[in-house]
Protein backbone atom coordinates (compact mmCIF):
# COMPACT_ATOMS: atom_id res chain seq x y z
CA UNK A 1 0.00 0.00 0.00
CA UNK A 2 0.52 3.60 -0.92
CA UNK A 3 0.45 6.67 1.10
CA UNK A 4 -1.61 8.97 -0.37
CA UNK A 5 -2.45 12.96 0.70
CA UNK A 6 -6.48 13.67 0.68
CA UNK A 7 -6.02 17.72 1.30
CA UNK A 8 -9.29 19.45 2.08
CA UNK A 9 -10.73 22.55 0.95
CA UNK A 10 -12.93 24.98 2.93
CA UNK A 11 -16.51 24.41 2.15
CA UNK A 12 -17.63 28.24 1.62
CA UNK A 13 -21.46 27.26 2.48
CA UNK A 14 -20.24 26.45 6.28
CA UNK A 15 -20.44 29.82 7.69
CA UNK A 16 -24.30 30.58 7.57
CA UNK A 17 -24.53 27.07 8.80
CA UNK A 18 -26.45 26.75 12.25
CA UNK A 19 -24.77 26.00 15.71
CA UNK A 20 -26.36 21.99 15.26
CA UNK A 21 -25.89 21.46 11.76
CA UNK A 22 -22.33 22.65 12.17
CA UNK A 23 -22.14 20.10 15.34
CA UNK A 24 -23.52 17.48 13.39
CA UNK A 25 -21.23 17.98 10.01
CA UNK A 26 -18.33 17.34 12.73
CA UNK A 27 -19.90 14.13 13.80
CA UNK A 28 -19.39 13.05 10.42
CA UNK A 29 -16.13 13.86 10.61
CA UNK A 30 -15.27 11.59 13.76
CA UNK A 31 -17.33 8.80 11.84
CA UNK A 32 -15.17 9.00 9.10
CA UNK A 33 -12.04 8.80 10.91
CA UNK A 34 -13.04 6.28 12.80
CA UNK A 35 -13.64 3.35 10.08
CA UNK A 36 -10.17 5.13 8.29
CA UNK A 37 -9.19 4.09 11.54
CA UNK A 38 -10.92 0.71 11.82
CA UNK A 39 -9.33 -0.32 8.48
CA UNK A 40 -6.07 0.27 9.17
CA UNK A 41 -6.06 3.92 6.89
CA UNK A 42 -5.43 6.77 8.62
CA UNK A 43 -2.03 7.52 9.04
CA UNK A 44 -2.24 11.35 10.09
CA UNK A 45 -4.03 14.23 9.48
CA UNK A 46 -3.56 17.47 10.22
CA UNK A 47 -5.58 20.83 10.22
CA UNK A 48 -4.76 24.64 9.25
CA UNK A 49 -5.48 27.94 10.97
CA UNK A 50 -7.54 30.17 8.70
CA UNK A 51 -5.62 32.99 7.66
CA UNK A 52 -1.87 33.06 7.06
CA UNK A 53 0.84 35.05 5.61
CA UNK A 54 1.73 34.62 1.68
CA UNK A 55 5.67 34.90 0.74
CA UNK A 56 6.13 35.40 -3.09
CA UNK A 57 8.72 36.85 -5.61
CA UNK A 58 11.98 37.41 -5.70
CA UNK A 59 11.90 40.50 -3.03
CA UNK A 60 9.90 37.80 -0.95
CA UNK A 61 6.85 39.91 -0.28
CA UNK A 62 5.02 39.11 2.24
CA UNK A 63 1.18 39.56 2.26
CA UNK A 64 -1.91 38.41 4.49
CA UNK A 65 -4.49 35.95 4.28
CA UNK A 66 -6.89 35.18 3.75
CA UNK A 67 -5.74 34.82 0.15
CA UNK A 68 -8.12 37.22 -1.78
CA UNK A 69 -8.07 35.68 -4.87
CA UNK A 70 -9.19 32.89 -3.76
CA UNK A 71 -12.38 31.78 -1.55
CA UNK A 72 -11.19 28.22 -1.09
CA UNK A 73 -8.48 27.81 1.64
CA UNK A 74 -7.15 24.25 1.81
CA UNK A 75 -8.53 23.10 5.56
CA UNK A 76 -6.17 20.59 6.51
CA UNK A 77 -5.18 17.00 5.04
CA UNK A 78 -5.13 13.67 6.15
CA UNK A 79 -2.74 11.03 5.00
CA UNK A 80 -4.31 7.66 3.67
CA UNK A 81 -2.98 4.49 2.84
CA UNK A 82 -4.78 2.86 -0.45
CA UNK A 83 -3.59 0.57 -2.95
CA UNK A 84 -4.15 3.09 -6.28
CA UNK A 85 -4.67 6.52 -6.72
CA UNK A 86 -8.38 4.89 -7.68
CA UNK A 87 -8.66 3.72 -4.39
CA UNK A 88 -7.75 7.00 -2.88
CA UNK A 89 -9.77 8.75 -4.23
CA UNK A 90 -12.74 6.29 -3.54
CA UNK A 91 -12.29 6.82 0.18
CA UNK A 92 -12.01 10.58 -0.52
CA UNK A 93 -15.95 10.31 -1.07
CA UNK A 94 -17.16 9.97 2.10
CA UNK A 95 -16.00 13.39 2.91
CA UNK A 96 -18.45 14.40 4.94
CA UNK A 97 -17.99 18.03 3.17
CA UNK A 98 -19.11 17.08 -0.22
CA UNK A 99 -22.34 17.75 0.04
CA UNK A 100 -21.86 21.60 1.11
CA UNK A 101 -19.19 22.25 -1.86
CA UNK A 102 -16.37 20.82 -0.26
CA UNK A 103 -13.55 19.58 -2.59
CA UNK A 104 -10.84 16.95 -1.93
CA UNK A 105 -7.36 16.55 -3.87
CA UNK A 106 -6.32 13.13 -3.83
CA UNK A 107 -2.55 13.36 -4.24
CA UNK A 108 0.23 10.11 -4.17
CA UNK A 109 2.98 10.82 -1.88
CA UNK A 110 6.57 10.24 -3.20
CA UNK A 111 8.59 7.75 -0.92
CA UNK A 112 11.88 7.54 -1.58
CA UNK B 1 -0.11 4.57 16.27
CA UNK B 2 -3.20 4.07 18.30
CA UNK B 3 -5.97 2.46 16.61
CA UNK B 4 -9.30 2.90 18.15
CA UNK B 5 -11.93 -0.12 18.52
CA UNK B 6 -15.14 0.03 16.24
CA UNK B 7 -17.46 1.93 17.38
CA UNK B 8 -15.44 4.20 19.43
CA UNK B 9 -16.01 6.82 17.46
CA UNK B 10 -15.69 10.67 19.57
CA UNK B 11 -18.45 11.67 20.35
CA UNK B 12 -19.94 15.54 21.01
CA UNK B 13 -22.54 15.97 23.67
CA UNK B 14 -25.49 16.24 21.77
CA UNK B 15 -26.16 20.12 21.17
CA UNK B 16 -23.87 21.51 23.17
CA UNK B 17 -22.88 23.38 19.71
CA UNK B 18 -26.48 24.84 20.05
CA UNK B 19 -25.85 25.38 24.20
CA UNK B 20 -22.44 26.73 23.90
CA UNK B 21 -23.29 29.18 21.36
CA UNK B 22 -26.42 30.70 23.48
CA UNK B 23 -23.76 31.02 26.21
CA UNK B 24 -20.68 32.77 24.46
CA UNK B 25 -23.73 35.11 23.18
CA UNK B 26 -25.23 35.63 26.30
CA UNK B 27 -21.21 36.80 27.99
CA UNK B 28 -19.95 38.49 25.17
CA UNK B 29 -23.46 40.54 24.72
CA UNK B 30 -23.01 41.35 28.46
CA UNK B 31 -19.30 42.71 27.46
CA UNK B 32 -19.79 44.60 24.40
CA UNK B 33 -23.38 45.15 24.77
CA UNK B 34 -26.64 44.15 23.40
CA UNK B 35 -26.42 46.63 20.27
CA UNK B 36 -23.48 44.73 19.38
CA UNK B 37 -25.26 41.85 19.02
CA UNK B 38 -24.00 41.34 15.27
CA UNK B 39 -20.47 41.15 16.04
CA UNK B 40 -20.73 39.37 18.78
CA UNK B 41 -22.75 36.60 16.49
CA UNK B 42 -19.68 37.16 14.34
CA UNK B 43 -17.44 35.97 17.32
CA UNK B 44 -19.19 33.09 17.80
CA UNK B 45 -19.47 31.39 14.42
CA UNK B 46 -15.88 32.38 14.16
CA UNK B 47 -15.09 30.29 17.17
CA UNK B 48 -17.81 27.47 15.24
CA UNK B 49 -15.99 27.77 12.36
CA UNK B 50 -12.50 27.29 13.83
CA UNK B 51 -13.63 24.39 15.71
CA UNK B 52 -14.96 22.83 12.40
CA UNK B 53 -11.45 23.72 10.76
CA UNK B 54 -9.30 22.04 13.46
CA UNK B 55 -10.94 19.48 15.45
CA UNK B 56 -12.10 16.93 12.50
CA UNK B 57 -8.63 17.10 11.11
CA UNK B 58 -6.79 17.08 14.59
CA UNK B 59 -8.62 15.53 17.59
CA UNK B 60 -11.61 16.64 19.91
CA UNK B 61 -10.29 18.66 22.77
CA UNK B 62 -10.40 17.38 26.21
CA UNK B 63 -13.06 20.09 27.21
CA UNK B 64 -14.78 20.71 23.96
CA UNK B 65 -17.03 23.68 25.67
CA UNK B 66 -14.51 25.14 27.33
CA UNK B 67 -12.35 25.40 24.06
CA UNK B 68 -15.01 26.85 22.70
CA UNK B 69 -15.60 29.14 25.14
CA UNK B 70 -11.59 29.89 25.63
CA UNK B 71 -11.64 31.01 21.62
CA UNK B 72 -14.59 33.49 22.32
CA UNK B 73 -12.75 34.98 25.36
CA UNK B 74 -9.64 35.74 23.56
CA UNK B 75 -11.44 37.11 20.30
CA UNK B 76 -12.76 39.50 22.92
CA UNK B 77 -9.92 40.43 24.42
CA UNK B 78 -8.48 40.88 21.14
CA UNK B 79 -11.23 43.61 19.52
CA UNK B 80 -11.05 45.13 22.84
CA UNK B 81 -7.10 45.34 23.06
CA UNK B 82 -7.37 47.05 19.12
CA UNK B 83 -10.22 49.34 20.21
CA UNK B 84 -8.40 50.33 23.03
CA UNK B 85 -5.36 50.65 21.41
CA UNK B 86 -2.93 50.70 24.21
CA UNK B 87 0.20 51.56 23.00
CA UNK B 88 -0.41 55.03 22.91
CA UNK B 89 0.56 55.46 26.79
CA UNK B 90 3.52 54.41 28.33
CA UNK B 91 4.06 51.19 28.28
CA UNK B 92 4.08 50.79 32.22
CA UNK B 93 0.59 52.25 32.01
CA UNK B 94 -0.05 50.14 28.78
CA UNK B 95 0.69 46.92 30.44
CA UNK B 96 -0.86 47.65 33.42
CA UNK B 97 -4.35 48.32 31.36
CA UNK B 98 -3.60 45.47 29.48
CA UNK B 99 -3.62 43.46 32.40
CA UNK B 100 -6.60 44.47 33.88
CA UNK B 101 -8.97 44.31 31.05
CA UNK B 102 -7.85 40.68 30.48
CA UNK B 103 -9.06 40.32 34.17
CA UNK B 104 -12.29 41.77 33.71
CA UNK B 105 -13.06 39.86 31.18
CA UNK B 106 -11.59 37.20 32.47
CA UNK B 107 -14.45 37.68 35.20
CA UNK B 108 -17.14 37.38 32.74
CA UNK B 109 -16.63 33.69 31.58
CA UNK B 110 -16.47 32.62 35.19
CA UNK B 111 -19.50 29.76 35.48
CA UNK B 112 -22.03 31.84 37.56
CA UNK B 113 -21.07 34.52 35.54
CA UNK B 114 -21.95 32.85 32.40
CA UNK B 115 -25.92 32.19 34.25
CA UNK B 116 -25.84 35.39 35.32
CA UNK B 117 -25.84 36.70 31.71
CA UNK B 118 -27.74 33.99 30.39
CA UNK B 119 -30.67 35.04 32.58
CA UNK B 120 -30.10 38.61 31.41
CA UNK B 121 -30.14 38.03 27.87
CA UNK B 122 -33.53 35.66 28.49
CA UNK B 123 -35.44 38.87 30.20
CA UNK B 124 -34.02 41.05 27.24
CA UNK B 125 -35.57 38.60 24.91
CA UNK B 126 -38.71 39.22 26.94
CA UNK B 127 -39.21 42.40 26.62
CA UNK B 128 -42.03 43.74 27.46
CA UNK B 129 -42.86 45.99 24.15
CA UNK B 130 -41.63 42.96 21.69
CA UNK B 131 -44.78 40.86 20.45
CA UNK B 132 -44.66 37.02 21.68
CA UNK B 133 -44.06 35.82 18.69
CA UNK B 134 -41.03 38.18 18.44
CA UNK B 135 -40.06 37.21 21.89
CA UNK B 136 -40.04 33.76 21.08
CA UNK B 137 -38.23 33.76 17.37
CA UNK B 138 -35.38 36.16 19.22
CA UNK B 139 -35.19 33.70 22.60
CA UNK B 140 -34.72 30.72 20.31
CA UNK B 141 -32.08 31.87 18.31
CA UNK B 142 -30.00 34.26 21.08
CA UNK B 143 -30.39 32.33 24.07
CA UNK B 144 -30.71 28.81 22.70
CA UNK B 145 -28.72 28.95 19.34
CA UNK B 146 -31.22 27.64 17.27
CA UNK B 147 -31.15 28.88 13.22
CA UNK B 148 -33.65 30.51 11.62
CA UNK B 149 -34.12 27.23 9.71
CA UNK B 150 -34.97 25.18 13.15
CA UNK B 151 -37.10 27.98 14.35
CA UNK B 152 -39.29 27.45 10.81
CA UNK B 153 -39.48 24.21 11.77
CA UNK B 154 -40.15 23.78 15.23
CA UNK B 155 -42.81 26.60 14.76
CA UNK B 156 -44.23 25.31 11.79
CA UNK B 157 -43.99 28.70 9.58
CA UNK B 158 -41.52 29.43 6.89
CA UNK B 159 -37.78 31.11 7.33
CA UNK B 160 -38.90 34.20 5.70
CA UNK B 161 -41.34 34.72 7.91
CA UNK B 162 -38.93 33.94 11.45
CA UNK B 163 -36.43 35.86 9.81
CA UNK B 164 -38.87 38.96 10.08
CA UNK B 165 -39.25 38.53 13.68
CA UNK B 166 -35.56 38.09 14.31
CA UNK B 167 -35.13 40.89 12.42
CA UNK B 168 -37.75 43.42 14.20
CA UNK B 169 -36.44 42.14 17.23
CA UNK B 170 -33.20 43.27 16.81
CA UNK B 171 -33.92 46.54 15.46
CA UNK B 172 -36.41 47.23 17.93
CA UNK B 173 -33.41 46.48 21.12
CA UNK B 174 -30.28 48.17 19.11
CA UNK B 175 -32.91 51.55 19.02
CA UNK B 176 -34.48 51.45 22.05
CA UNK B 177 -31.18 50.90 24.04
CA UNK B 178 -32.30 48.18 26.03
CA UNK B 179 -29.80 46.88 28.40
CA UNK B 180 -28.97 43.47 29.69
CA UNK B 181 -30.53 43.52 33.26
CA UNK B 182 -32.04 41.82 35.39
CA UNK B 183 -35.07 43.81 37.22
CA UNK B 184 -35.85 44.18 40.58
CA UNK B 185 -38.77 44.37 42.64
CA UNK B 186 -42.31 44.39 40.92
CA UNK B 187 -40.36 45.06 37.44
CA UNK B 188 -38.56 41.63 37.91
CA UNK B 189 -41.84 39.99 39.00
CA UNK B 190 -43.76 41.56 35.98
CA UNK B 191 -40.67 40.44 33.13
CA UNK B 192 -40.83 36.76 35.25
CA UNK B 193 -44.14 36.49 33.81
CA UNK B 194 -43.66 37.29 30.12
CA UNK B 195 -40.36 34.71 30.12
CA UNK B 196 -42.94 32.15 32.18
CA UNK B 197 -45.10 32.73 29.16
CA UNK B 198 -42.80 32.28 26.74
CA UNK B 199 -41.46 29.37 27.95
CA UNK B 200 -44.63 27.61 28.60
CA UNK B 201 -45.52 28.44 24.67
CA UNK B 202 -42.22 26.79 23.74
CA UNK B 203 -42.91 24.00 25.85
CA UNK B 204 -46.38 23.22 24.41
CA UNK B 205 -45.18 24.35 20.91
CA UNK B 206 -43.35 21.03 21.05
CA UNK B 207 -45.65 18.89 23.17
CA UNK B 208 -48.41 19.48 21.26
CA UNK B 209 -47.64 20.53 17.46
CA UNK B 210 -48.38 17.33 16.12
CA UNK B 211 -47.23 18.74 12.70
CA UNK B 212 -43.56 19.43 13.20
CA UNK B 213 -41.29 16.30 12.87
CA UNK B 214 -40.69 14.17 15.94
CA UNK B 215 -37.08 15.07 16.37
CA UNK B 216 -37.24 18.60 16.30
CA UNK B 217 -40.48 18.96 18.72
CA UNK B 218 -38.20 17.10 21.01
CA UNK B 219 -35.90 19.41 21.25
CA UNK B 220 -38.37 22.05 21.80
CA UNK B 221 -39.44 20.95 25.14
CA UNK B 222 -35.76 19.76 26.04
CA UNK B 223 -34.55 23.38 25.80
CA UNK B 224 -37.49 25.07 27.31
CA UNK B 225 -37.29 22.73 30.09
CA UNK B 226 -33.20 24.04 30.13
CA UNK B 227 -33.83 27.17 30.48
CA UNK B 228 -36.47 27.06 32.94
CA UNK B 229 -34.00 25.00 35.01
CA UNK B 230 -31.38 27.21 34.27
CA UNK B 231 -34.04 30.33 35.69
CA UNK B 232 -34.54 28.09 39.12
CA UNK B 233 -30.85 27.92 39.28
CA UNK B 234 -31.00 31.73 39.66
CA UNK B 235 -31.42 33.83 42.39
CA UNK B 236 -33.65 35.78 41.20
CA UNK B 237 -35.34 33.47 39.09
CA UNK B 238 -35.53 30.80 41.86
CA UNK B 239 -39.54 31.63 42.63
CA UNK B 240 -42.23 29.17 43.24
CA UNK B 241 -44.19 29.70 40.14
CA UNK B 242 -40.73 28.83 38.49
CA UNK B 243 -40.46 25.44 40.25
CA UNK B 244 -44.25 25.14 39.55
CA UNK B 245 -43.50 25.42 35.48
CA UNK B 246 -40.58 22.94 35.51
CA UNK B 247 -42.79 20.89 37.04
CA UNK B 248 -45.50 21.08 35.10
CA UNK B 249 -42.98 20.07 32.10
CA UNK B 250 -41.19 17.05 34.07
CA UNK B 251 -45.09 15.35 34.36
CA UNK B 252 -46.09 16.39 30.71
CA UNK B 253 -42.06 15.00 29.48
CA UNK B 254 -42.43 12.21 31.26
CA UNK B 255 -45.08 10.73 28.92
CA UNK B 256 -43.51 12.25 25.57
CA UNK B 257 -42.48 8.78 24.73
CA UNK B 258 -45.79 6.97 25.52
CA UNK B 259 -48.29 8.96 23.26
CA UNK B 260 -47.96 8.06 19.89
CA UNK B 261 -47.64 4.38 18.64
CA UNK B 262 -45.08 2.71 15.98
CA UNK B 263 -48.17 3.38 13.36
CA UNK B 264 -47.93 7.07 14.08
CA UNK B 265 -51.21 6.67 15.87
CA UNK B 266 -51.97 8.46 19.19
CA UNK B 267 -52.15 7.04 21.73
CA UNK B 268 -54.89 8.49 24.41
CA UNK B 269 -54.32 8.76 27.86
CA UNK B 270 -57.05 5.67 28.75
CA UNK B 271 -54.64 3.31 26.80
CA UNK B 272 -51.16 4.74 27.80
CA UNK B 273 -48.64 1.65 28.72
CA UNK B 274 -47.98 3.42 32.17
CA UNK B 275 -45.00 1.72 32.89
CA UNK B 276 -43.35 3.42 30.00
CA UNK B 277 -43.22 6.77 31.59
CA UNK B 278 -40.61 8.27 32.50
CA UNK B 279 -40.17 8.02 36.40
CA UNK B 280 -37.13 9.86 36.77
CA UNK B 281 -39.40 12.48 35.10
CA UNK B 282 -41.95 12.09 37.51
CA UNK B 283 -39.61 11.87 40.83
CA UNK B 284 -38.19 15.46 39.31
CA UNK B 285 -41.62 17.01 38.85
CA UNK B 286 -42.60 15.96 42.23
CA UNK B 287 -39.53 17.22 43.51
CA UNK B 288 -40.14 21.06 41.99
CA UNK B 289 -44.18 20.90 42.51
CA UNK B 290 -42.66 20.43 46.40
CA UNK B 291 -40.64 23.16 46.07
CA UNK B 292 -42.75 25.59 44.59
CA UNK B 293 -45.46 25.30 47.24
CA UNK B 294 -43.56 27.68 49.03
CA UNK B 295 -45.46 31.70 49.31
CA UNK B 296 -49.07 32.26 49.04
CA UNK B 297 -49.43 32.64 45.23
CA UNK B 298 -51.20 30.01 43.51
CA UNK B 299 -50.20 30.85 39.95
CA UNK B 300 -51.83 29.15 37.10
CA UNK B 301 -48.04 26.76 36.78
CA UNK B 302 -49.34 25.69 39.56
CA UNK B 303 -52.74 24.55 38.92
CA UNK B 304 -51.70 22.63 35.95
CA UNK B 305 -49.10 21.00 37.78
CA UNK B 306 -51.36 19.89 40.02
CA UNK B 307 -53.65 18.48 37.64
CA UNK B 308 -50.67 16.76 35.74
CA UNK B 309 -49.53 15.10 39.07
CA UNK B 310 -53.12 13.69 39.73
CA UNK B 311 -52.58 11.69 36.46
CA UNK B 312 -48.98 10.28 37.13
CA UNK B 313 -50.06 9.87 40.67
CA UNK B 314 -53.01 7.44 39.34
CA UNK B 315 -51.86 3.94 38.97
CA UNK B 316 -54.15 3.56 36.21
CA UNK B 317 -57.12 5.40 34.04
CA UNK B 318 -59.60 4.27 35.71
CA UNK B 319 -58.52 4.97 39.23
CA UNK B 320 -58.06 8.12 38.11
CA UNK B 321 -59.28 10.67 40.65
CA UNK B 322 -61.75 13.01 38.38
CA UNK B 323 -63.48 14.62 41.48
CA UNK B 324 -59.84 15.94 42.15
CA UNK B 325 -59.39 17.12 38.53
CA UNK B 326 -62.45 18.92 38.07
CA UNK B 327 -62.14 20.78 41.67
CA UNK B 328 -58.08 21.80 39.78
CA UNK B 329 -59.66 23.02 36.56
CA UNK B 330 -62.64 25.17 38.44
CA UNK B 331 -59.61 27.09 39.99
CA UNK B 332 -58.04 27.19 36.43
CA UNK B 333 -61.01 28.55 34.92
CA UNK B 334 -60.91 31.36 38.11
CA UNK B 335 -56.94 32.47 36.65
CA UNK B 336 -57.65 31.26 33.24
CA UNK B 337 -60.66 31.85 31.49
CA UNK B 338 -59.57 30.00 27.72
CA UNK B 339 -61.62 27.90 25.74
CA UNK B 340 -58.27 25.40 26.44
CA UNK B 341 -59.52 25.30 30.07
CA UNK B 342 -62.86 24.94 29.48
CA UNK B 343 -62.65 22.30 26.98
CA UNK B 344 -60.24 20.57 29.35
CA UNK B 345 -62.84 20.93 32.18
CA UNK B 346 -65.60 19.24 30.00
CA UNK B 347 -63.37 16.21 29.56
CA UNK B 348 -63.13 15.59 33.63
CA UNK B 349 -66.72 16.08 33.62
CA UNK B 350 -67.24 13.66 30.92
CA UNK B 351 -65.70 11.18 33.04
CA UNK B 352 -67.77 12.43 36.03
CA UNK B 353 -70.81 10.51 33.46
CA UNK B 354 -71.69 14.04 33.18
CA UNK B 355 -71.65 14.03 29.62
CA UNK B 356 -74.84 16.57 28.88
CA UNK B 357 -73.33 18.80 31.34
CA UNK B 358 -69.66 18.88 29.41
CA UNK B 359 -71.44 19.11 25.58
CA UNK B 360 -73.05 22.21 27.43
CA UNK B 361 -70.30 23.83 28.63
CA UNK B 362 -68.01 23.48 25.71
CA UNK B 363 -71.11 24.76 23.52
CA UNK B 364 -71.20 28.04 25.78
CA UNK B 365 -67.72 28.88 25.01
CA UNK B 366 -67.49 32.14 23.53
CA UNK B 367 -66.97 32.07 19.48
CA UNK B 368 -67.57 28.16 19.91
CA UNK B 369 -68.88 28.31 15.94
CA UNK B 370 -66.04 29.61 14.52
CA UNK B 371 -63.68 27.60 17.07
CA UNK B 372 -65.54 24.51 15.65
CA UNK B 373 -65.26 25.52 11.92
CA UNK B 374 -61.59 25.66 12.45
CA UNK B 375 -59.74 23.68 15.14
CA UNK B 376 -59.70 20.35 15.13
CA UNK B 377 -59.45 19.72 18.61
CA UNK B 378 -62.81 20.85 19.75
CA UNK B 379 -64.25 18.63 16.60
CA UNK B 380 -62.87 15.27 18.42
CA UNK B 381 -63.33 16.22 21.38
CA UNK B 382 -66.97 16.80 20.55
CA UNK B 383 -67.72 13.84 18.11
CA UNK B 384 -65.85 11.77 21.42
CA UNK B 385 -68.81 13.24 23.91
CA UNK B 386 -71.50 12.44 21.08
CA UNK B 387 -70.31 8.81 20.74
CA UNK B 388 -70.35 8.43 24.07
CA UNK B 389 -74.05 9.44 24.38
CA UNK B 390 -75.03 7.45 21.22
CA UNK B 391 -75.80 10.06 19.29
CA UNK B 392 -74.04 8.14 15.99
CA UNK B 393 -74.98 11.09 13.72
CA UNK B 394 -73.80 14.04 15.40
CA UNK B 395 -70.64 11.93 16.40
CA UNK B 396 -70.41 11.39 13.36
CA UNK B 397 -70.89 15.14 11.72
CA UNK B 398 -67.85 16.02 14.24
CA UNK B 399 -65.39 13.34 13.78
CA UNK B 400 -65.43 13.96 10.31
CA UNK B 401 -65.06 17.58 11.08
CA UNK B 402 -61.76 16.82 12.82
CA UNK B 403 -60.73 14.86 10.05
CA UNK B 404 -60.65 17.18 7.75
CA UNK B 405 -59.25 20.11 9.80
CA UNK B 406 -56.07 18.14 10.83
CA UNK B 407 -52.92 17.79 8.56
CA UNK B 408 -50.84 15.72 11.33
CA UNK B 409 -51.33 11.64 10.22
CA UNK B 410 -51.53 10.52 14.19
CA UNK B 411 -54.91 12.66 14.34
CA UNK B 412 -56.38 11.45 11.23
CA UNK B 413 -55.15 7.80 12.12
CA UNK B 414 -56.94 8.00 15.83
CA UNK B 415 -60.28 9.79 14.55
CA UNK B 416 -60.81 7.22 11.20
CA UNK B 417 -60.37 4.41 14.19
CA UNK B 418 -63.14 6.00 16.00
CA UNK B 419 -65.48 6.63 12.87
CA UNK B 420 -64.96 3.00 11.95
CA UNK B 421 -65.76 1.93 15.29
CA UNK B 422 -69.46 4.50 14.69
CA UNK B 423 -69.75 2.30 11.07
CA UNK B 424 -69.37 -1.06 12.55
CA UNK B 425 -71.82 0.04 15.94
CA UNK B 426 -74.55 1.60 13.57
Amino acid sequence: MKDFMLIFTNNPNMPTATPEQMQANMQLWFAWTEKLKAKNLYVSGEALMPGGKMVQGKKAVVTDGPFAESKEIVGGYFIVKANSLEDAAELAKDCPDLPQDGKVVVREVVKF
Amino acid sequence: MEVPKEGTAVQIVDHLFRHQSGKMISVLTRLFGIHNLTMVEDVVQEAFLKAMQVWPLNQLPDNPAGWLMQTARNKAIDIIRRQQNFQQYSKELSHQLQLETEATVQHFFLDSEIKDSQLRLIFACCHPSLKEEDQIAFTLKTVSGFGSSEIAKALVTNESTIQKRLYRARQFIIEHRIQLEIPSGNALSERLEIVYTILYLLFNEGYNSSKADELIRKDLCAEAMRLCNLLSEHKSGKQPATYALLSLMCFHASRFDSRVDENNTIILLQHQDRSKWNRDLIDRGYYYLSLSSEGDALSVYHIESAIAAEHCMSVSFDATNWQRILGLYDLLLIQKATATVVLNRAIALAHLNRVNEAILQIKSIKNIDFLIESQYIYNAVLGDLFLKQKKNDQAEKYLLNACRLTNSQPEKNLIVEKLEFLKRSN
